[in-house]
């Protein structure tokens, strides 16, 4: 038990969600549910994040912000993936801009079931990734692995 | 260097907004004179998956192309399949549709209430909607078993029945948020800091409103009186409805037709719930759609439009959705130019976007 179990910073990022998932992890924040008595703090900026909360499917335009996001947040972190588009894509699965659930990008380590999960659950999962953190990111993944290859994309227009 | 130009990057991943749109600013000091919109963070593809599954199916797609509003695309998909086969939903479905419309309509404007106040900084806004929020998620659970996407519109009427004692509880429901909306309004209505953020913020007069073609309480704020719940779909042929209309055309306005259309819908389920007949919740609807329709439903954020277009077999030929907020992007962008970069979220969230149902 340390400071980060204690008190887990997260930053959220709909990837490519309803806001189902999205309204309900607001909803956490709220005083029905309120998980600032477990000392978690929602951030806007991934620099002080120690948790990522994605909900929805990866797709062709968000992919590079994503990973981006991740890849400013300082280490130890850990990945929560919401609902049943952010394990597999879910019922959007089969769309022609979906390119599947969050551990196709970044390694996850905790996945949320339901449509849209509820509260309590996405709060239980928060947790089950705040007690990861004192797990060394390559012990969390043993055996797992980032299947896509990412298609060069071109840069976004200048303006 | 005073008089040039820069341009900020606002979003996609922004603590204001709670989905990924992105806003190019271009800057002059702190003044905005340009805005550019990148959008396609969130699409997906649903209308060409739509095409893929069966018409059925697709209810379970259109209530994904937003989790706030899923309920009203139901409704609108379902109408236009309803119409397209000739289904006569019965009575009782009519009215249960208007009741769940309603909280749909409830529970989003107590949400986009909470965002706003977050954007300007008053958190105990923000929560206290949001507590009084959930008694409405509460009531949908215990009406159709899900919280935010409820699956109860289907084709020929709706799969379950509010019993007595459930009605009942829906009408202490709204008596809990009644009361809650007499502490929260004199907030927005008066009070003095919330004035001075919201009043003459994002203005755009009434006849750029009805220029650009914005729908729903943008127009409304304009002095625009349209609602298209006063086209008489599900059970609004039988309760009236009279559009909210304010004159300002600025935040505060909005704010304030939305705050006095919660009021509107408390009453409407009062009605809904006093009137609703006996009889089927649903009638089976056998074949398969052909011919092509226009369907409209007013949901909260404004007027959704569905065209759809069968040819006879269990696939659609084609699924086309246009949003409110695609419809109220132009009038935003014309709100923007010529604010200050501190109310850049105040004015794109007074016209409570929603992005997922933008781009699908």
């Amino acid at each position: 038990m340390n400071c980060r179990e204690k008190s887990p910073w997260i930053v959220h990022f709909n990837c490519n969600s309803c806001n189902g998932c999205d309204i309900e992890f607001l909803a956490c924040l709220t005083p029905i549910y309120d998980v600032e008595r477990f000392g978690i703090v929602h951030v806007g900026n991934p620099k002080h994040a120690d948790i990522l909360v994605v909900s929805g499917a990866v797709n062709h335009r968000n992919v590079r912000v994503l990973k981006n996001v991740y890849e400013q947040m300082p280490s130890p972190k850990a990945v929560v993936a919401l609902g049943a588009c952010g394990a597999t894509g879910g019922i959007m699965a089969d769309c022609y801009n979906v390119l599947g659930g969050v551990n196709q990008v970044i390694p996850v380590d905790v996945l949320v079931p339901g449509c849209p999960p509820r509260p309590e659950a996405i709060m239980d999962g928060i947790l089950q990734a705040a007690r990861l953190l004192n797990v060394h990111q390559k012990d969390r993944h043993a055996g797992a692995e980032v299947r896509l290859t990412l298609q060069p994309v071109s840069e976004p227009e200048k303006v | 260097m005073p008089g040039s130009k820069s341009i900020i990057p606002f979003g996609p991943q922004h603590p204001v907004f709670p989905e990924p749109l992105q806003l190019r600013l271009v800057l002059e000091d702190e003044k905005v004179v340009e805005a550019l919109p990148a959008i396609g963070y969130v699409h997906r593809g649903i209308e060409k998956l739509a095409e893929k599954k069966e018409y059925t199916q697709n209810i379970f797609l259109v209530e994904r192309i937003c989790g706030i509003c899923s309920f009203m695309h139901a409704l609108a998909y379902c109408q236009g399949i309803e119409m397209l086969m000739d289904v006569t939903v019965p009575d009782r479905a009519r009215y249960l549709r208007v009741i769940w419309s309603e909280l749909h309509r409830l529970h989003s404007h107590l949400l986009w209430l909470g965002l706003l106040a977050d954007s300007f900084g008053f958190e105990s806004l923000f929560m206290q909607s949001w507590r009084s929020r959930e008694a409405v998620m509460d009531i949908m659970e215990a009406t159709a078993g899900g919280r935010v996407i409820i699956s109860t519109c289907i084709i020929g009427g709706v799969r379950r029945d509010i019993s007595e004692e459930l009605m009942a509880e829906v009408l202490k429901t709204v008596d809990v948020l009644e009361r809650d909306l007499e502490i929260i309004r004199p907030v927005v209505f008066d009070d003095y800091s919330v004035k001075q953020r919201l009043v003459g913020t994002g203005r755009i007069t009434s006849e750029q409103a009805y220029d650009l073609g914005s729908v729903g309480p943008v127009a409304r704020a304009c002095g625009i009186a349209r609602d298209f719940r006063e086209t008489g779909y599900a059970a609004y042929k039988e309760i009236k409805v009279t559009p909210v209309t304010e004159t300002g055309g600025d935040a505060y306005a909005r704010a304030r037709v939305r705050i006095r259309e919660m009021y509107q819908s408390i009453d409407i389920v009062r009605q809904a719930v006093r009137d609703i007949p006996a009889g089927d919740i649903a009638v089976p609807a056998r074949g398969n759609p052909e011919g092509e329709v226009i369907s409209r439903v007013e949901q909260p954020r404004g007027e959704v439009i569905y065209y759809i277009k069968g040819d006879g077999t269990k696939n659609l030929e084609r699924l086309r959705v246009r949003t409110p907020t695609f419809a109220n992007m132009a009038p935003l962008l014309t709100m923007l130019p010529g604010c200050e970069l501190a109310n850049v979220p105040v004015i794109v969230l007074s016209i409570d976007p929603c992005i997922s149902c933008t781009e699908r």
